[in-house]
């Protein structure tokens, strides 16, 4: 049966030849449509005797089937064809930037704030707030700071005016967070008072502060966070405990230095400052001075209504801004305070 | 306070080096602020004298001397310094010293003449900031000495910033008596014997207000030469204490000031009349002082007199009048006690304050005052010549010195670790406290010198601090769990800020007080009973309170626009302050948290793939919707001294006013010189923390019915007007209304508007049918007819 054979060979070579797929259908119809050459072959089987009909049957039909399989062939060619010049079409510069609004970003005070936050929360000290512009009482007597102390002077604290004139003299800007410390002890007390054990007062208190200065180092108004901690048999150990984790912890690193360094506050004794000193780094081997701290003095505690005998307590006052400093390697405090969108841009 | 290093080691016997002492005295309270050599390095430099002064043949200003430098044979140097001349001893640097500036002697040849040497300015040994020619040397130092050792150059300024508790401090005994309990060493206090009187003369002394001075010695010298030389020794010491020498006499009482701690006065005896009283004020008292200003002393003020006129503001500063000159040759010498609370603050209300204030407000040793003018007098007569009378000691009841109770087991648990009493018995010791032992009970009487011992908790500080902070533990933080409540109906501001910056937004913080025209401008606040002034400003742009947080927002505007940012979003939280009797919890002042935020520039950041587009009251609006989400703010119209009065909203939460929004009032945009109207809102940050917690509802399972409605209404009809009059008034089944189309225009009759709304019907038990949707809808139609006169669009 060459004849089939050619059959095939010509219905490959006529697929072949074409690359529109309404041309292949067509093209399809000279051999396997009504009168195509096969459907015509399968037609002529009838005439034949019945002993050849049998072979000369399957013959056509191992044609056919070569027939069908090359145009199915053909025809995912040319699918595949028109796909790929599709989407070689559709393609984009992936690499032009995405349409996205642009992000904007934390101050790095609030940053540093929202980390602070985060450690402390994490062993139980929650945050409080106070008003900035303070009682005279809350942020001098009842932190033990007598009438006559230079830090009452005109020279620190920012006073207000009355409308006719005169100075306030019960109102100022608070000069740090500690008259939060105040409030908080005497709403604990009030709330908790007549228990026979007072739950312990574990907070936290940031929040802005004033004093009359302002230079590189020094601006008028400043972020200070308060650290309170009063219970039964609490220590200086545990306050050295509780900010040499913190400092870890905040500056991700072993890799310091710790002190404390006694000092002087009038509402805490004994009272130390904290330097620390980094191992690395651009500041190595420098001692900074980074908080205030103490053991709450036992007249603060009994102005807030805490009995010091039974009960003890740390006190610190971290300035927000230096470690925020320390951590990002900013050395001009003002620029916190400058909204300088390229300056505040790097902290988002 | 500032002091030479050799001086202090004339006082305790201690093998630290210098900067084992200064970290030592840092960790014990006294932070050593500086710690300076008082001359750089340098070697080879002596005690010469110049023997022969010729000019040299070759050049003018120079000249050939011959010098001797205690080295056998003469040397010859040549020498520029126009000083020079025979006799003279001066600091010769030797062939082979390097001086300051990495400068080495050599034997060179000057236009032609060998020089074997260099004679030294004060300059060039690195001593002087300036000088005119050579240091002189006075004429009884000895030749051929190194310099170093003659004006003892290997010495270090050490300067300590204490604290206001530790006054015992400022002093070298003071220290060396610190040094003392905290190196373990020796204390070798000067011995200070009496000086027998020689003279009869004596002036008697009245205590007049015996609480302010319990305690004055006064004592007359006659015949004392007040022009005599300062030794320099005693001058050396006093620059190294950052003390300028004055004349003899003044100089001996500030030497003995810094060496015991006891300020000393000493009048001229000549200007004094009758007795010497210590005394409050008088009314209409005046005194011109010592720094030329004149006072009227205010009636708090001690003083002291004379029988005729006060002499000096005590314990502050002499009067010009009675003190000493060159000519002075009379003294009255004072050494007192005047009691901390009768100094504090005096000095600094008169604007000044001097070494003697800064002492006797924190407290004076008062038993070292007889010692004081004993030492003082010794001096005077060894400098000055003269004779002394005997001492007047008028004496009332002196400080009290309670006994402070230590309990041992007090003190190990406010530390945090444990101490023998025998441990504190040798700390007590160490630091020379006097105690008496009652078990494991002290009962401490403090010094008269510590005005700083008065509780438990004092000397608690004293055992921390002398054991050493450094070797108290630290365990880790330790503590009973407890969980704390974060109540749901709260958003952490944390939560709230960081959806600002992912819309966009940059946080800033401005400063709490502001320019008083921001007040004006964006509150309309001018009237004094609504300003909040500061009374003492650092600057007239930082004068008033801030009432709205957008001066500060328009200020950064301004700031980054300079600086090229053409688009700006800003958002700052932070407390605004207004006057209100009833406010709380600080009486007649509202602090309240506010948020607030501005948008300028392009709705979207510059780019190929959006269109270019203002950004405008409405992107602003959206900003605020989604923060607010799920919450429904509502808007209404709204007049405010900062906003543009058509494009201006009042921003309600629950029917309650929580803030405004609008773009900023065209005179301010022009006063403030932006090119563009920024959008800028104010909220009460506390209602934006504040959500609902979830209460679920039942979902429903049959499908909505949607139909689209569209109106046609006057242009003054605000939309938030139609939705309110819609209340109570639709049927139940429409679940949501959204307006999806504002047009004005064609086929829409002048001054109306076309709006068109998407209406969402759905019941939770069953599908609706048509009649029910067509009822609901007609409703709905009827109302806006009736209300509003509106018509269906056709």
């Amino acid at each position: 049966m060459d004849n089939l054979d050619q059959i095939v060979s010509e219905a490959q070579s006529a697929f072949a030849a074409i690359s529109d797929p309404d041309a292949l259908e067509q093209v399809k119809a000279r051999f396997l449509g009504k009168s195509g050459q096969i459907t015509e072959l399968l037609k002529g089987l009838g005439k034949l005797p019945p002993e050849e009909k049998k072979t000369a049957g399957a013959a056509i039909n191992v044609a056919k089937t070569a027939v069908e399989a090359s145009l199915n062939e053909r025809r995912e060619a040319i699918r595949k064809a028109a796909l790929n010049a599709r989407l070689a079409e559709e393609a984009l510069d992936v690499t032009l930037p995405g349409r996205a609004e642009a992000r904007g970003g934390l101050h790095p005070v609030t940053r540093t704030l929202e980390r602070i936050e985060a450690l402390f929360r994490s062993i139980g000290f929650d945050v409080a707030d106070g008003p900035e512009i303070e009682e005279d009482f809350f942020n001098f007597t009842a932190m033990n700071t007598p009438e006559d102390h230079p830090a009452r002077s005109m020279h620190d604290t920012f006073y207000l005016q009355n409308p006719d004139g005169s100075i306030a003299d019960k109102v100022l800007l608070r000069t740090h967070t500690s008259p939060i410390q105040a409030r908080y002890m005497k709403a604990h007390v009030e709330r908790h008072g007549q228990l026979e054990k007072m739950p312990e007062i574990r907070i936290i208190a940031p929040g802005r502060v004033y004093r009359v200065d302002s230079d590189a180092t020094h601006s008028p108004m400043f972020n200070q966070v308060e650290g309170l901690w009063v219970g039964e048999g609490v220590s200086f150990a545990d306050l050295k405990g509780v900010i040499a984790d913190f400092l870890k912890s905040f500056f991700e690193t072993d890799d310091l230095v710790v002190r404390f360094r006694p000092s002087f506050f009038p509402f805490t004794e004994p009272s130390a400052e904290i330097d620390v000193a980094f191992m690395s780094g651009a500041l190595k081997g420098r001692w900074l001075e980074i908080a205030g701290c103490g053991m709450v003095h036992p007249d603060v505690l009994r102005i807030a209504g805490i009995d010091p005998e039974k009960y003890t307590g740390f006190a610190f006052g971290f300035g927000q801004d230096r470690l925020t400093m320390l951590r990002y390697g900013v050395n001009d405090l003002r620029l916190f305070f400058e909204g300088d969108l390229r300056f505040l841009r790097q902290f988002a | 306070m500032k002091f030479s290093e050799s001086w202090l080691r004339t006082l305790v016997d201690t093998q630290l080096s210098s900067e084992e002492l200064s970290h030592l005295l840092t960790m014990a309270g006294l932070e050593v602020e500086g710690l300076e050599p008082v001359a750089p390095q340098f070697n080879d430099v002596v005690v010469a004298q110049v023997l022969e002064v010729v000019k040299h043949p070759d050049a003018d200003r120079l000249n050939v001397c011959k010098v001797d430098t205690g080295r056998g044979e003469p040397t010859t140097i040549v020498c520029g310094a126009p000083n020079v001349a025979v006799g003279l001893r001066v600091p010769c640097a030797l062939p082979g010293a390097k001086l300051p500036g990495d400068f080495t002697i050599k034997i060179a040849k000057v236009r032609g003449i060998e020089s074997s040497g260099m004679l030294c300015s004060a300059k060039e040994l690195g001593i002087a900031e300036e000088a005119s020619g050579l240091l002189i040397l006075p004429a009884d130092a000895p030749i051929g000495q190194s310099i170093r050792e003659y004006l003892d150059l290997d010495d270090n300024q050490f300067e300590l910033k204490l604290t206001p508790n530790r006054a015992d401090c400022l002093s070298l005994t003071g220290v060396a008596r610190e040094v003392a309990a905290i190196a373990g060493a020796q204390a070798k206090l000067i011995e200070v014997p009496e000086v027998a009187a020689t003279i009869a003369d004596r002036r008697a002394v009245v205590l007049d207000a015996p609480d302010a001075c319990p305690l004055y010695f006064g004592r007359v010298l006659k015949g004392v030469n007040a022009k005599a030389p300062t030794p320099e020794w005693m001058k050396r010491r006093l620059e190294r204490s950052a003390i300028r020498s004055i004349s003899a006499l003044v100089d001996v009482t500030n030497y003995v000031m810094l060496e015991l701690g006891q300020p000393l006065h000493a009048f001229d005896n000549t200007r004094l009349e009758g007795a010497v009283h210590a005394r409050m004020a008088k009314p209409e008292e005046k005194l011109l002082l010592l720094n030329e200003q004149t006072i009227n002393i205010d009636a708090d003020i001690l003083v002291i007199a004379d029988d005729a006129k006060p002499l000096a503001m005590a314990g502050i500063m002499g009067g010009e009048e009675s003190g000493i000159t060159l000519e002075t040759s009379e003294l009255f010498l004072e050494s007192a006690f005047f009691a901390p609370k009768a100094i504090a603050g005096r000095a600094r209300r008169y604007g000044f304050g001097s070494d003697a204030s800064h002492r006797f407000e924190r407290g004076v040793d008062f038993g070292g005052a007889k010692r004081a003018i004993e030492r003082a007098t010794q001096l005077i007569i060894d400098i000055c010549g003269g004779a002394a009378g005997p001492v007047t000691e008028a004496k009332a009841e002196m400080p009290a010195r309670n006994p402070v109770r230590l309990r041992t087991a007090r003190a190990c648990a406010v530390i945090g670790m444990t101490f023998s009493p025998e441990q504190i018995a040798d700390l007590f010791n160490g630091l020379g406290l006097p105690f008496v032992r009652e078990g494991n009970d002290f009962l401490v009487t403090p010094p008269t010198w510590r005005f700083d011992i008065e509780i438990e908790e004092d000397l608690i500080e004293e055992i921390a601090r002398l054991h050493g902070y450094d070797n108290i533990p630290a365990p880790a933080p330790r503590g009973n769990m407890k969980m704390m409540v974060q109540p749901e109906a709260q958003r952490p501001a944390a939560r709230v800020r960081q959806m600002l910056v992912d819309r966009g937004y940059q946080e800033v913080v401005n400063f709490a007080f502001v320019e008083e025209a921001w007040e004006a401008d964006f509150a309309a606040k001018t009237a004094e009973a609504d300003l909040i002034r500061l009374a003492n400003p650092i600057a007239s742009q930082m004068a008033v309170m801030r009432s709205t947080l957008f001066g500060g927002l328009i200020s950064n505007l301004v700031t980054n626009l300079k600086r090229k940012q053409n688009r700006v979003r800003l958002f700052e939280t932070g407390r605004a302050f207004e006057r209100n009797a009833a406010a709380t919890p600080v009486a007649g002042f509202v602090q309240s948290w506010k948020l607030s935020g501005l948008a300028y520039g392009g709705a979207l950041p510059e780019g190929w793939g959006s269109a270019a587009r203002k950004v405008d009251f409405f992107d602003v609006k959206g900003d605020l919707e989604a923060l607010l989400a799920p919450a429904q703010l509502c808007f209404e119209k709204l007049v405010h001294p900062a906003l543009h009065p058509g494009r201006a909203a009042r921003v309600l939460l629950d029917g309650r006013e929580i803030g405004c929004l609008g773009e900023l009032h065209p005179e301010w945009v022009q006063k403030y010189d932006l090119p563009l109207a920024p959008v800028v809102f104010e909220l009460d940050f506390d209602a934006v923390k504040s959500v609902q917690v979830p209460v679920c509802a039942e979902v429903s399972k049959f499908p909505p019915v949607i139909r689209d409605l569209a109106i046609v209404v006057d242009q003054s009809v605000a939309l938030q007007t139609l939705i309110d009059g819609l209340k109570g008034q639709v049927s139940h089944l429409v679940q949501d209304i959204q307006l999806f189309d504002v047009y004005v225009g064609k086929g829409v009759p002048e001054n109306k508007k076309s709006l068109a709304f998407r209406i969402v019907m759905q019941d939770t038990q069953r599908t609706l049918q048509d009649s029910e949707v067509d009822a609901a809808m007609q409703q709905l139609v009827s109302c806006f007819e009736q209300a509003f006169g509106a018509q269906l669009r056709a």
